[in-house]
């Protein structure tokens, strides 16, 4: 038996989401006593780069190099997943939840009649059953969820486990993903990506910046703090609404759902529905003239002054201490 | 077009959530019910779809008579006439059992959802529609054309978008801004009340997964708050007892 865990890939290097989910893995193995750890990766990627997925704790790659699965087609990718599921012989899935990994799961789920929970916040409860601790309500709260099937599918959130890294390469194994020519009927057409910027679904540090900011012309200050720790930018509904900051950087209930170490926002009020966007962050700063915000009852710490004061400051402390 | 839009019945984003019955059950004491935001989106779109195109548009919800008031305010945003599947549902595989039994039935061309209800957050039910009814599936998707049988879309992807060509029929869990919310005018809630409104009975009971109880976040500590002209203090919390960076 084995685990296997649906991995993706962008830039010729495994995400990092894909290898805590790994790392989630390899502890849920431990656990159950399900044995190997399988990673699945489709599409054209240097197997050296498959191999170092090891480190996070898989024991063997399956990797389906058709080019045609590079781009990520939802149904081509599920079939392929099966495929891999029916060979490995595995019982559980593992992936990070994402905009792909969600949309390939659900399909998996019907494929393979495994029952799938998503938003797993940590490793089951298999004492006497098997129960999945899920976030619900959009973070505000959480479920116990009991899983009846023989088969099962685990989406985890960002932050479910710790990232292995001292794991020894992985063998990758080519295997045959059975996909067929229905399974491409849906033509990607582009994709148009911002390249080069650190991605804010999958950030470790975020800063964002809601009407506070006056205006986009302002962002130049967000984005030097964003730069210098290394964090992806993210913003409020209001400004992604206004159109001072495109929609994928919105964060909150309806936007991105973020989950990084450090959220810092900044002239953000802190409604409840941007709240709910942000409150699986590890520790969050607030920066806002207004004391009484409610941002500031939901932070770790806070800086009640100007943005246009602090936020220059704030920076320059930070490049002297990193 | 014959379209089917799915909605969910769920608490406003605003509710607090809290819990009863030695917290086993969601506390409806004092909370609004709203159509789902993104089911809201969904229905949107569809709206304009059937205005441009022609022909019917059905909403659908899986739940209780507790949920009729919800699908009433989707007719009096546009919809033709609501199925209501009259039960409890446990888990996004009964439901997606549900919509794709009546969808196969009704022959939609367009079938669209939000891309995840407010509540269990699962946003899986429309690929198993689209996997048990062996329709391709899209989400989150934030832009749809139709043009005769081919569908463009865009959708969400990380840190940017994918531009989609597919064909009808096709299955789309839906968010902003694929639409602007419609608010129901006079007119709308007029003639909602006429609409049909048909409660049938589900198929079939079988679940794989249920929620036994809820908890809620640990109560967070008061903020301890850094004076703006002493701003390294901050990066000195941060790195020393928050420790992240």
């Amino acid at each position: 038996m084995s685990v296997l865990v649906y991995i993706e890939h962008a830039d010729g290097q495994v995400k990092k989401t894909s290898l805590e989910a790994i790392s989630f893995a390899n502890e849920l193995a431990e656990k159950t006593g399900e044995g190997d750890v399988v990673a699945v990766a489709l599409g054209s990627i240097d197997s050296g780069a498959l191999a170092s997925a090891g480190s996070a704790g898989a024991d063997k790659v399956m990797h389906a190099s058709d080019d045609k699965l590079t781009a990520g087609v939802i149904q081509a990718h599920a079939s392929a997943v099966a495929a891999a599921f029916n060979q490995s012989g595995a019982k559980t899935v593992v992936m990070a939840k994402s905009s792909l990994a969600d949309a390939v799961a659900a399909r998996l789920a019907i494929k393979i009649n495994a029952g799938l929970v998503s938003n797993v916040v940590e490793l089951p409860n298999t004492d006497g059953g098997y129960t999945v601790k899920r976030s619900i309500y959009t973070g505000k709260a959480f479920a116990e969820t009991s899983l009846d099937t023989e088969n099962k599918i685990l989406a985890i959130k960002k932050n479910a486990a710790d990232l292995k890294t001292d794991g020894a390469d992985a063998q990758v194994e080519a295997f045959d993903a059975g996909v067929s020519d229905s399974d491409f009927a849906a033509k990607i057409t582009s994709t148009d990506r911002a390249t080069g910027d650190v991605l804010l679904p999958e950030a470790d540090i975020v800063v964002s910046g809601g009407r506070g900011m006056k205006g986009p012309e302002n962002w130049g200050m967000i984005e030097d703090m964003a730069s210098t720790l290394g964090a992806a930018t993210g913003c409020s509904k209001p400004v992604s609404d206004i159109g001072w900051r495109p929609h994928h950087e919105h964060v909150g209930q309806t936007g991105i759902k973020v989950a990084p170490s450090l959220y810092i926002a900044v002239g953000i009020s802190g409604a409840i529905q941007h709240l709910a966007g942000v409150n699986s962050s590890k520790c969050i700063v607030v920066i806002n003239k207004d004391p009484e915000a409610p941002f500031f009852k939901a932070a770790d710490y806070g800086i009640v002054g100007d943005a246009f004061d602090v936020v220059p400051k704030l920076t320059e402390a930070l490049k002297a201490e990193l | 077009m014959n379209i089917l839009v799915c909605i969910t019945h769920v608490p406003d984003t605003t509710s607090k959530i809290q819990f009863t019955d030695n917290n086993t059950k969601f506390d409806t004491t004092g909370v609004q019910f709203i159509i789902g935001p993104y089911d809201d989106y969904a229905l949107a779109r569809a709206v304009e779809l059937r205005d441009q195109t022609g022909g019917k548009l059905t909403v659908l919800n899986v739940g209780g008579a507790e949920t009729e008031p919800t699908l009433r305010k989707a007719l009096a945003i546009g919809a033709d006439e609501a199925i209501r599947v009259n039960s409890d549902p446990k888990d996004s595989f009964f439901v997606a059992k549900q919509i794709a039994h009546y969808a196969k039935e009704g022959g939609f061309d367009l079938i669209l959802m939000g891309r995840e209800s407010i509540d269990f957050n699962g946003g899986m039910v429309h690929g198993m529609v689209g996997e048990i009814l062996g329709m391709p599936s899209f989400s989150p998707v934030m832009k749809l054309d139709v043009d005769g049988t081919n569908v463009s879309m865009q959708r969400e992807i990380e840190g940017g978008k994918e531009n989609l060509e597919a064909s009808l029929p096709l299955i789309a869990g839906c968010q902003e801004p694929i639409a602007e919310w419609k608010i129901p005018n006079m007119r709308g809630i007029m003639s909602a009340r006429s609409k049909p409104m048909n409660v049938v009975d589900p198929v079939g009971d079988e679940t794989h997964a249920e929620a036994k109880s809820y908890t809620l976040p640990a109560a967070k500590a008061d903020v301890k708050l850094v004076d703006p002209d002493n701003v390294s203090e901050l990066v000195s919390l941060l790195k020393n007892e928050a420790k992240v960076l």
